[in-house]
């Protein structure tokens, strides 16, 4: 954790050094999840399940509102959430892959959500400790949401992988193919509030034992996509951003 | 999306989930009571859908799910039998009694 003191806050940087980018990072992987969760509405399983993955995207979508709020204010050029959320290009946000991969089947959703949940948690644990006022009161709010998320996660991966034989091939198949995306959370940020590369340990210790519940085998490290944090994104962001800010960019400033 | 759904789409034999009952207590000293029912594969995730569906709002600070098939209701067809014969003994009431003021949920 970064602590030095920026005498000149409000300019570039707040006492915990939070810059912009890592509010963004951490709004936008908020904001994308929430949208790529969204998707499930009406299209879940079973009712339950479709009101479950709606809670947990409206967790997501009030944390990414608090964040690109205060993005916004301390960027200082007069962008609000919505300016930050519906007028920017794929470029300019700052969101690890993960979260934007598609939905894929159940299991793929599941396993997404479970290993950003085990990253968000340490995260936001930390986070809620930082001299930063702002921050930690947003994260100490995400904190007990992820929580929740986690358990969602961890009892479909376990009820999955543990499952038929059809449902344990599916979620083996889905740990597999999004497992090289989880290297990018812990890329190491010195100047963050919190360095990411200090939480995979937390990451795996959560994770791991999880699998191994499931009967699942803990994909091995390899191939380790980013880019996310620089605005270099897979295709797949245009597509979710265009349904997501279509409506905006299309009525701009109405409202309802 | 045409990609997304896949356990929605393709499963024709996919078998639904049992039904459970769901009671919540509303605050610390009230009993459970009866709010609904929900689907869930087991009893572990109908707490958690019960928790999504019946205390979103705070409605609760504590939640039964049990088992719709273990519940032995009366049938509507005995309610003659079962509650009729209560109707007209009013001496089973207590109703000839005043009760003492700040005495709630009597």
């Amino acid at each position: 954790m970064n602590t030095s003191v920026d005498s000149a806050a409000g300019t570039t940087g707040t006492p915990a050094g939070t810059t912009v980018p890592h509010l963004l990072a951490l709004g936008d992987d908020a904001l994308i999840a929430a949208q790529r969760l969204g998707e499930w509405v009406s299209a879940a399983p079973e009712l339950e399940e479709d009101v479950a993955l709606a809670n947990i995207a409206l967790d997501q979508l009030g944390a990414a509102r608090l964040l690109l709020t205060y993005a916004g204010e301390l960027e200082g050029a007069g962008r609000d959430e919505d300016t930050l959320a519906y007028l920017r290009g794929d470029r300019d946000f700052r969101n690890c892959l993960l979260v934007e991969l598609p939905n894929g089947d159940f299991a793929v959703t599941i396993a997404k959500l479970l290993f950003l949940a085990a990253y968000q948690l340490p995260l936001y644990t930390a986070l809620r400790d930082c001299a930063d006022e702002r921050l930690a009161a947003i994260a100490g709010k995400a904190c007990k949401e992820v929580a929740y998320h986690l358990d969602h996660a961890r009892l479909w991966t376990v009820r999955l992988g543990d499952g038929t034989a059809e449902s344990h091939r599916r979620m083996q198949a889905a740990v597999e193919e999004v497992w090289p995306y989880t290297h990018e959370l812990f890329t190491p940020d010195p100047t963050a509030p919190v360095d990411p590369a200090g939480l995979r340990a937390e990451f795996l210790a959560t994770v791991e034992p999880v699998l191994a519940a499931a009967t699942l085998d803990r994909p091995a490290d390899g191939w380790a996509p980013d880019g996310g944090r620089a605005g270099r994104h897979t295709e797949h962001l245009s597509y979710l951003l265009a349904e997501m800010q279509v409506v905006h960019r299309a009525h701009p400033g109405a409202s309802w | 999306m045409s990609d997304r759904g896949g356990m929605t789409d393709g499963s024709t034999d996919r078998r639904g989930w049992p039904l459970w009952e769901v009671f919540v207590r509303p605050r610390r000293g009230l009993a459970h009571s009866h709010v609904g029912s929900l689907h869930a594969p087991d009893a572990e995730l109908a707490l958690r859908n019960a928790r999504d569906v019946y205390t979103r709002r705070q409605e609760g600070v504590s939640i039964w799910v049990v088992p719709a098939a273990v519940i032995t209701a009366s049938s509507p067809d005995e309610k003659d039998a079962f509650f009729a014969p209560a109707a007209d003994k009013v001496y089973r009431h207590p109703t000839f009694y005043q009760v003492p003021d700040g005495a709630a949920h009597l």
